[in-house]
């Protein structure tokens, strides 16, 4: 059971938060112009990595807001938590 | 009683307090203090179970939670019987009642003995070959292996008992009260941290608390003396809770812990009335010391699983700490020298100990020349090669290892004695550390996994990190506790500690026997009758993982999941396979560590209490008029509302039939609501519904299809234009938290740039629907300044009105295609006013309604049910609802999805309607439909999705989506069911009012 250091809550209970699968993929501006097969690059794939995976975090029985976390799925280390909108750091 | 079998001088025994218990019927005495364990070899029962797969006769082997054997059923036909209960946990009290599990008719004469004369054709993997072919026999096999397998039994009656979860938050968390634990959690607690200490058993102080006197000293007294002194000390320290018969069960990451606090097992019957059982601790701890111990571990050898051969520390436990003699002649077989403090300890309470057998060639530690000096024989260099004694150990055989320790040579010694205390060595308790995620590394000398990489913030200290003797643990333990806990000294930095140097220990996995391997019984695991044997077989059967071996052999499966013989697997594995244990590794150590209770699991959530219910404010009238009532998500719904002992086909009939011919009325307060207001709330719903809203004026309403990303509905319902920038949108009951939990999504990651906010209001209105022919007439009573024209009030707008000068929203749209109206109010105010609409329709019979006939009502318009009659994978045209889908609107959420190559598929599966050739056939929801009864095998074309009998059409209907069925109507096709085929034919979905002419009625 993870300890969430909500962005705008602070640490938290993982039962109090909804996990949203992989961060940063956004939704096409024009979908009609893309092409069947760059449509469902965005609708159905997604990473699955062992390591260190950017993921979207919901703060669902608390705040309600929706921020970026950074875990490492192989031990479940959270390295980051940074707000929706944020550049996630390069590094 | 047989008082020869007590020694005097136990002060955790109360001797002046006799206590009663029965076992297998029979009755014993034991005292205040006693386990069931320690009580039973006080009255010299050795034999208290049958082995799972052999039905050998078994004993207690060990004095705590790691025992394999003596588990037994406690009180039995009670409603507070438990089965697989440690004879070793169990504390007696006055009334207990306990009896041996695995066995039939009873543990002195088990007919299942009969497997362990026919054991070597039970090998590992013996069911699983055998009973493989032919396939169709094994509902046959499985009768009689159902019967011949199985521990204990489970209560049939309600748990009469309370359970409990507690939060706690702690600053540092101590996992076992011997003396590192005890030292740690009083020097944190000391520097101000909040701390918590737990041990699983009733007293603290761990091994060192019945510590052999002469050869470990603190500060010039014996360790126990020292560790009392430490002990009363605690009591007094603030921050410092301590939790005994408390045990961890699973270690979790961010040192969340789950534990387990007994409170009542230990009490009387009449004790235990009213109190909480059991209570599971989740507990959040900043830092976490695990000071778990050590386990000893036994020997392999031939026959090393009769009653009354037992682990060496625990033949030392009875006698010095419970005050009881396991056996009047004891021998001790070891690898090391812990044995020899055993022997002894019972050489000094005047308890014979026969010999010492050790398959080392010599050693010279202190403890070792003062068993010598008191005259107790040593076999060096030698192994016990057989056993003997069926339902207690009479004699033990005795012969010389080779050098290489790989056979025995010379003539066999044959020792008489009645009790076997043996010894290989210990294991640290590194089960809650692994569970955490943290990585063990082997220490190869002393042959055991350590703890090498901490996963949180987490030390292990004490034994369990492989420290054995006490000078050892309070010099590593005062650098480790300051380092961890930040702290400048700790408060016994510099005591004195006096122990003795142990020789090292010779490591044999499997000890040989003067007969082949073949015909010997060398147990592994004891509860699942796993030998040595077994796990070779695995390895020339050609498993080699050694997570496949254990699932192969069921070593380490049991109730102790292997406490004690993992080891021995291991490394019999790695000597047999030529690889390094440090390489094979170990199984993973699963939660919980000792079992846990389902009562404990679920504390308070049970009956009534098992899920949140949400109740409409017309909930208690709906009690009232003896609704029957059906759960919708969490809600309690009115289902329907059977009058003079009606059956719920012909209440639903009448319902349905009033609703049509003059008045029906639904409470909808369940329905999901979400308030939308912001300058972008237009745009916003324009891009998350499919049809176009810009057309929308203030005070119309208007429905709407949300779909997923994917292009498949998600959701649906009526949202309603309240003001400029305001719209109170509806969603299905089921589906309103997860709605507006997308909308949220989409606002906050996709588009943050749009002015619009949402605010749940479900709750805040009860919503009550009056429809049919005669529902503007009751609504003009109710609310008579209330112009309902079709001019000032068509379909599909809304208007704000008083009812008894309460504002209400009235809407008037309809889910049944009857003229209707939907009021909402303010919550508090729906009972009186669904009271007032009750009494307003009287004079037109006004029927109130469950969601039964509701769906029935909307059924005849072919109108849906998101998630009845779509399952995710249907989209709007699939439903044949092209007319909701914009053309001409840019974007909304799953647009571009309707045109991907498969949604645009012909043959997918669309909703159409059904009619059954006879009309009376009710068709089954879920039913398979085929158009061609001879194929084989036959193709499956779709499903009913919803069915019943109309009794305004006066025929069955239902819904189905069925492979290409837009261009099948008028088709015919088969239902075939299990007694007979039913013909129906593909029609129009809209079976009722098809030109809406009601809704203006």
């Amino acid at each position: 059971m993870f300890l969430i250091n909500c962005p705008y809550c602070g640490e938290r209970d993982q039962q109090e938060f909804k996990a949203g699968g992989e961060a940063h993929i956004e939704r096409p501006k024009q979908p009609t112009e893309l092409s069947d097969d760059e449509w469902a690059e965005y609708l159905f794939m997604r990473k699955n990595i062992k390591g260190v995976q950017f993921e979207r975090w919901n703060h669902a029985h608390g705040c309600r807001k929706w921020f970026n976390m950074i875990r490492d799925t192989s031990n479940d280390e959270i390295k980051l938590v940074y707000k929706m909108g944020e550049k996630p750091p390069s590094e | 009683m047989q008082k020869t079998l007590r020694v005097k001088t136990s002060e955790y025994i109360d001797e002046t307090n006799s206590v009663s218990f029965k076992f297998n019927g029979k009755s014993y005495y034991g005292f205040k203090g006693d386990t069931l364990a320690s009580a039973l070899l006080a009255n010299d029962v050795h034999l208290v179970g049958r082995s799972f797969k052999y039905h050998r006769p078994r004993g207690i082997m060990t004095a705590g939670s790691e025992e394999p054997n003596a588990i037994v059923q406690v009180n039995d036909n009670t409603d507070r019987t438990e089965p697989n209960v440690r004879a070793t946990e169990v504390e007696i009290y006055d009334g207990l009642e306990a009896s041996s599990q695995n066995c039939w008719p009873n543990v002195n004469f088990d007919i299942g003995g009969i497997n362990n004369v026919i054991s070597p054709f039970l090998p590992a993997g013996f069911y699983y070959k055998t009973f493989m072919w032919p396939a169709s026999f094994w509902k046959k096999y499985e009768y009689f292996i159902r019967h011949s397998a199985g521990l204990g039994k489970s209560p049939k009656e309600k748990d009469p008992d309370f359970y409990d979860h507690k939060y706690i938050h702690c600053d540092v968390l101590v996992v076992g009260a011997g003396i590192a634990g005890i030292l740690a959690a009083k020097n944190a607690a000391k520097n101000n941290l909040k701390t918590l200490l737990v041990d699983e058993k009733n007293e603290l102080g761990g091994a060192t608390i019945f510590q052999n006197r002469e050869f470990n000293k603190i500060e010039n007294q014996s360790s126990s003396d020292w560790l009392k002194k430490e002990i009363q000390e605690l009591k007094n320290i603030k921050n410092l809770e301590i939790k005994t018969r408390t045990s961890v069960a699973a270690y979790h990451g961010y040192n969340y812990l789950l534990a387990r606090e007994n409170l009542t097992d230990h009490l009387e019957k009449k004790d235990k009335q009213g109190k909480i059982r059991q209570r599971l601790l989740k507990i959040r701890a900043k830092k976490v010391i695990l000071a778990t111990g050590a386990l000893e571990r036994p020997l392999i050898f031939n026959n090393n699983d009769r009653p009354a051969i037992m682990l060496s520390s625990a033949v030392k436990k009875y006698a010095d700490f419970y005050g009881v003699i396991c056996g009047q002649k004891t021998v001790f077989f070891t690898n090391n020298d812990s044995a020899y403090e055993s022997a002894l300890c019972l050489h000094y309470k005047g308890i014979k100990v026969e010999a010492i057998i050790d398959i080392r060639d010599n050693s010279d530690s202190k403890i070792v020349k003062a068993v010598k000096d008191a005259g107790i024989k040593i076999h060096w260099s030698h192994t016990v090669v057989n056993t003997s004694g069926y339902k207690r150990l009479k004699n033990i055989s005795v012969m010389k290892l080779s050098n290489d320790g790989m056979s025995v040579t010379g003539n066999k010694v044959e020792i008489s004695c009645d009790c076997l205390g043996v010894s290989g060595g210990w294991t640290p308790a590194v089960h809650l550390f692994t569970q955490s995620g943290g990585k063990l590394s082997f220490d190869e000398e002393n042959k055991v996994f350590l703890p090498n990489k901490y996963p949180s913030e987490q030390i292990s200290i004490g034994s369990c990190n492989g420290d054995f003797k006490i000078n050892e643990i309070i010099k590593n333990l005062s650098k480790d506790l300051k380092d961890f806990l930040k702290i400048e000294q700790a408060d016994f930095d510099n005591i004195s500690v006096d122990s003795y140097e142990e020789k090292s220990k010779r490591n044999i996995w499997l000890l040989p026997s003067d007969k082949p391997i073949g015909k010997t019984n060398p147990f592994v695991d004891y509860q699942n009758d796993a030998t040595a044997k077994d796990i070779r077989l695995a390895l020339r059967e050609g498993f080699r993982s050694i997570e496949h071996v254990k699932r192969y052999t069921t070593t380490g499966m049991g109730t102790d999941q292997g406490k004690l013989g993992n080891m021995h697997a291991l490394g019999i594995i790695a000597d047999t396979a030529g690889v390094k244990m440090g390489e094979l590794g170990t199984t993973t150590f699963r939660p919980p560590y000792t079992p846990l209770t389902f009562g404990t699991i679920v504390g308070r959530n049970v009956g009534e209490y098992f899920d949140i219910f949400r109740r409409t404010p017309m909930n208690d009238w709906h009690i009232q008029n003896k609704a029957e009532f059906e759960n919708v998500g969490q809600w309690k719904r009115g289902w329907y509302y059977p009058v003079n002992g009606e059956t719920m086909h012909q209440a639903v009939q009448r319902e349905s039939k009033a609703a049509r011919e003059s008045a029906g009325i639904l409470d909808a307060s369940t329905l999901g609501k979400i308030d939308i207001q912001g300058s972008d709330a237009l745009e916003f719903l324009n891009r998350v519904y499919t049809n176009a809203w810009s057309k929308l004026a203030i005070g119309k309403c208007r429905y709407g299809l949300m779909l997923n990303e994917d292009g498949m509905v998600y959701d649906d319902g009526v949202t309603t234009r309240l003001g400029e920038n305001h719209y109170l949108m509806t969603t299905t009951t089921g589906g309103a938290a997860n709605v507006l939990g997308k909308l949220e999504d989409y606002l906050q990651t996709e588009w943050p740039e749009l002015d619009v906010y949402l605010t749940s209001v479900t709750d805040h209105y009860a919503t009550a629907s009056v429809c049919g022919p005669n529902s503007k007439k009751i609504l003009n009573k109710i609310i008579p300044d209330l112009d309902l024209s079709d001019d000032s009030f068509p379909h599909m707008s809304f208007k704000e009105a008083k009812v008894d000068n309460i504002k209400c929203r009235v809407m008037r749209i309809s889910f049944t295609g009857e003229h209707s109206y939907e009021i909402n109010i303010q919550a508090s105010y729906g009972k009186s006013l669904w009271e007032k609409c009750i009494d307003a329709g009287k004079e037109f019979n006004i029927t109130p309604y469950g969601t039964e006939t509701m769906h029935l009502l909307r059924a005849e318009k072919g109108f849906i049910i998101v998630g009845q009659d779509t399952d995710g994978t249907m989209t709007p045209i699939d439903l044949q609802m092209d007319w909701i889908v914009s053309k001409k609107k840019y974007d909304f959420i799953g647009k571009r999805s309707l045109y991907r190559s498969d949604t645009m598929r012909e043959d997918r599966k669309q909703l159409v309607g059904l009619i059954t050739d006879d009309p009376k056939i009710v068709l089954e929801e879920g039913a398979q439909i085929v158009s061609e009864l001879n194929q084989n095998p036959v193709q499956m074309l779709g499903h009913v999705t919803s069915s019943y009998y109309s009794p305004n059409l006066k025929k069955s209907i239902a819904l189905a989506v069925v492979r290409n069925g837009k261009n099948m109507m008028g088709k015919k096709l088969f239902i075939p069911m299990e007694d007979k085929t039913i013909n129906v034919s593909v029609a129009n979905p809209v079976f009722f009012d098809e030109e809406n002419k009601r809704l203006n009625a």
